[in-house]
């Protein structure tokens, strides 16, 4: 993985140094909140419900068991003793305080880690596909163009003020893992008719409050122009991105007030003028990037240890897990590993310290020291050989951590909702918990197949709820949380927005009615289709009834349990 | 009124004329009028012969700005509060396409912790906000020391640096 030299690691060390003193500065009054709140945003710390929370990045999603093995000392050090894996592929911890946050940064850059840009008005931290390297649909390799952009968009001058947040993923494979078409900017990997590698760029996706998928507007872009393109597309948005509506304050409105088209041209106009200037990347930069992603030294006679097969024969528990939580890898004898960070009694994405030192050991001992945070907040061990799968799952198994449940129904993504986020109308973990609860029969979750629950406590949809196949949004009506359900969202190749299902049902149907939907879905489905695609096929209709027909027949029970949440 | 200027706090008689009325009189001194009045009295202001310093706020067009650089001795640019950015890309631009190579000034919402920023995109003297301590401000000039990307400064990418090492 990349290793920081001389300048990465000085701008880190500086950062905490600067930010030392922006802290010292608001705590001694010279800095009013209103002033440090931006400064601190810069570096990844809200302020939250019942404490500071601190987002740490992880670049590409992206550790070293060294790095795992702090991020389970600062949740023990610094916090109670855990933390939250984030759909942004970083880690979040809760419970901090604020004096100590500057020490907590010396930590970090101590694994060459740090939390710029994790949150405020500018380019975040940059995410990618959790098989980057190892997939066998992969047309490169995507990461080495996530640190080159990293480091690009790392305190750039021009580029830390913008109209509101700018997330950039990039995608390296056939398949799309990184949710690229629901991001401000997505950068595909792609061939050209000459066998060329480079860039298709989309731009405009995003989620919050409207919904976009991005539109394409460059089909292909050599390497060398990487950033200057970027950097075009950034100065548009930055002057003419609206900045008097927080609401409209996306790239996505820009670019659909103008017309993708149009804004294709500005970005175009705008390229050619800089495009030959000091941002043409060298290929020597390429180079010296991409050696630091080589792949560990894999043992030529992994694939012919068999003695995995035989155990999943015997042993249920053992093979239910190796389908769902096992994955291909392109180095034959090898696989990738999921991680569940899903069990039914723990909120969706939370990891102990234990379980993050535990995390490392494996990752030394089974996966090259290498460990990736996914998207839907489960980790991955990228380079695990077939023969070690029993004594790994064993492992893992006793810390929790290989429920076997991945792309399954459980597998949820959810949000901190109102446990923990100021924003939130809703809580989100506690309808986790509701639908862990019902849906406890494993056979059946397998049965029901690969289905993804999304969920976010407000509209600024942190958990994607707009791409789920089924979507759950918190909505506050009058002091009372109900929830509004969305169907047929995809964040993969097929990307779409859900359609809305209907009026917000009552916190404690929640469960009940996702029921009822994987009812309709059983009922209709043809042979392998998955729950999207049957969706796909007979519409939102069927569901609708479903769901709307039980709700007026049991009117009298409900207005019993509005009142039990109004007192919750 | 002081100003950081050069890497020094300076005295400047600069003064920023907000409210003028856009036929209204050129006010006598050296005042910093709205760039739309030189834009509604431009004919006028350049057979007069004289140079004036202008302030450019973020909805103005630097391609605008760009046709007149001659006539002006000093461009502000507005930052009427420290989270609008827009006025970044005008110094760059300024800078790098147009070369302008007079006085560019940050005026407004103008805080110590942005100030290395403005500088790396081109800005040169800045008015620092009134209610804070400038020479405190000052010592935020210098930032980081590494700089990944270029920018108006002509700080060389990280990567140029690296393949010359
Ligand atoms: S979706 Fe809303 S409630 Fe959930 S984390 Fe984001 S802002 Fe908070």
């Amino acid at each position: 993985m990349y290793q920081y030299d001389n300048y990465d690691q000085t701008i880190v060390n500086e950062r905490v140094e600067q930010f030392r003193d922006q802290t010292r500065r608001f705590l001694a009054g010279e800095l009013t909140e209103d002033e440090f709140r931006p400064l601190r945003l810069m570096n990844g710390l809200y302020i939250q419900r019942y404490a500071p929370m601190l987002r740490v990045a992880i670049p590409y999603g992206l550790l070293s068991s060294k790095q795992m093995r702090m991020l389970a000392h600062i949740a023990r050090e610094y916090d109670k003793d855990y933390g939250h894996f984030s759909t942004r592929q970083n880690i979040q911890y809760n419970w901090l305080q604020l004096e100590r946050v500057p020490d907590i940064l010396a930590d970090l850059a101590s694994v060459e880690m740090h939390a710029i840009q994790t949150s405020g008005n500018c380019i975040r931290n940059v995410t990618s596909d959790h098989f980057a390297g190892i997939a066998d649909d992969e047309i490169e390799d995507p990461r080495p163009y996530a640190e080159i952009i990293r480091q690009w968009s790392t305190f750039h001058p021009e580029f830390s003020f913008l109209p509101r947040k700018f997330k950039i993923a990039v995608n390296g494979a056939e398949n799309d893992r990184a949710a690229t078409q629901v991001h401000d900017i997505g950068v595909y990997l792609v061939k050209n008719e000459d066998g060329e590698v480079g860039f298709k760029v989309l731009v405009g996706g995003g989620q919050g409050r409207t919904p976009y998928i991005g539109a394409f507007i460059r089909d292909f872009l050599e390497k060398k122009h990487l950033l200057s393109y970027l950097e075009a597309i950034m100065r548009v948005y930055n002057r003419y991105g609206r900045r008097d509506n927080l609401f409209k304050a996306r790239i996505k409105i820009l670019v659909y007030a103008l017309g993708p088209e149009k804004f294709a041209c500005l970005v175009e106009e705008e390229w050619e003028k800089i495009k030959d200037s000091a941002l043409v990347l060298d290929q020597a930069e390429i180079d010296r990037v991409k050696t630091y992603f080589t792949l560990p030294d894999y043992d030529p006679d992994a694939d012919k240890d068999h003695g995995c097969e035989e155990k999943q024969k015997s042993d249920k528990a053992f093979r239910d897990w190796v389908r769902r939580n096992v994955k291909g890898h392109k180095a034959a004898g090898y696989r990738a590993v999921m991680i569940s960070l899903k069990a039914p009694d723990v909120p969706p994405g939370d990891a102990t310290d234990k379980q993050m030192d535990s995390i490392a050991d494996l990752a030394d001992q089974y996966s090259a020291s290498e460990i990736v945070v996914t998207h839907d907040q489960n980790l991955v061990l990228p380079h695990v050989k077939q023969g070690d799968l029993y004594a790994l799952w064993q492992a893992l198994d006793k810390e929790n951590l290989a429920t076997p449940n991945i792309g399954l129904l459980t597998d949820m993504i959810c949000c901190p909702g109102l446990d923990f986020c100021q924003l939130a109308n809703a809580g989100s973990i506690p309808i986790a918990m509701q639908i862990n609860q019902k849906f406890s029969d494993l056979d059946y979750l397998h049965d029901i197949g690969e289905i993804k629950v999304k969920m976010s406590g407000c509209m600024n949809a942190c958990g994607h709820h707009h791409v789920g196949h089924i979507g759950i949004l918190g909505v506050d009506k009058k002091g009372v949380e109900y929830y509004q359900l969305t169907l047929g969202g995809s964040a993969e190749n097929d990307a779409a927005v859900g359609d809305r299902l209907g009026p917000a049902i009552e916190k404690e149907k929640v469960a009940e009615t996702i029921g009822e939907l994987l009812q309709v879905y059983v009922e209709n489905r043809i042979e392998e289709e998955r729950f999207l695609d049957t969706y796909r096929r007979i519409g939102i209709k069927p569901f609708k009834e479903r769901v709307y027909a039980t709700a007026n027949n049991t009117k009298e029970s409900n207005s019993r349990g509005v009142k039990a949440v109004a007192s919750h | 009124m002081r100003v950081i200027k050069d890497n020094h706090v300076v005295e400047d008689n600069w003064e920023r004329v907000d409210e003028l009325e856009n036929d209204g009189p050129l006010p006598a001194g050296q005042v910093i009028i709205p760039f739309s009045y030189w834009r509604d009295n431009r004919e006028q202001l350049i057979s007069s012969g004289k140079t004036v310093a202008v302030c450019v706020n973020g909805d103005d067009e630097t391609d605008e700005v760009a046709r007149d650089l001659e006539h002006f001795e000093l461009i502000a640019l507005d930052f009427p509060k420290f989270t609008d950015g827009r006025s970044y890309s005008h110094a760059r631009l300024l800078r790098e396409r147009f070369g302008y190579e007079g006085e560019i000034r940050a005026v407004g919402d103008v805080l110590q912790d942005q100030l290395f920023y403005m500088q790396r995109c081109g800005i040169d003297s800045f008015q620092v906000r009134e209610d804070k301590d400038i020479n405190k401000a000052l010592g935020a000039l210098k930032g980081f020391s590494v700089k990944y990307q270029t920018a108006a400064d002509g700080a060389l990418p990280v990567y140029r640096l690296r393949g010359s090492a």
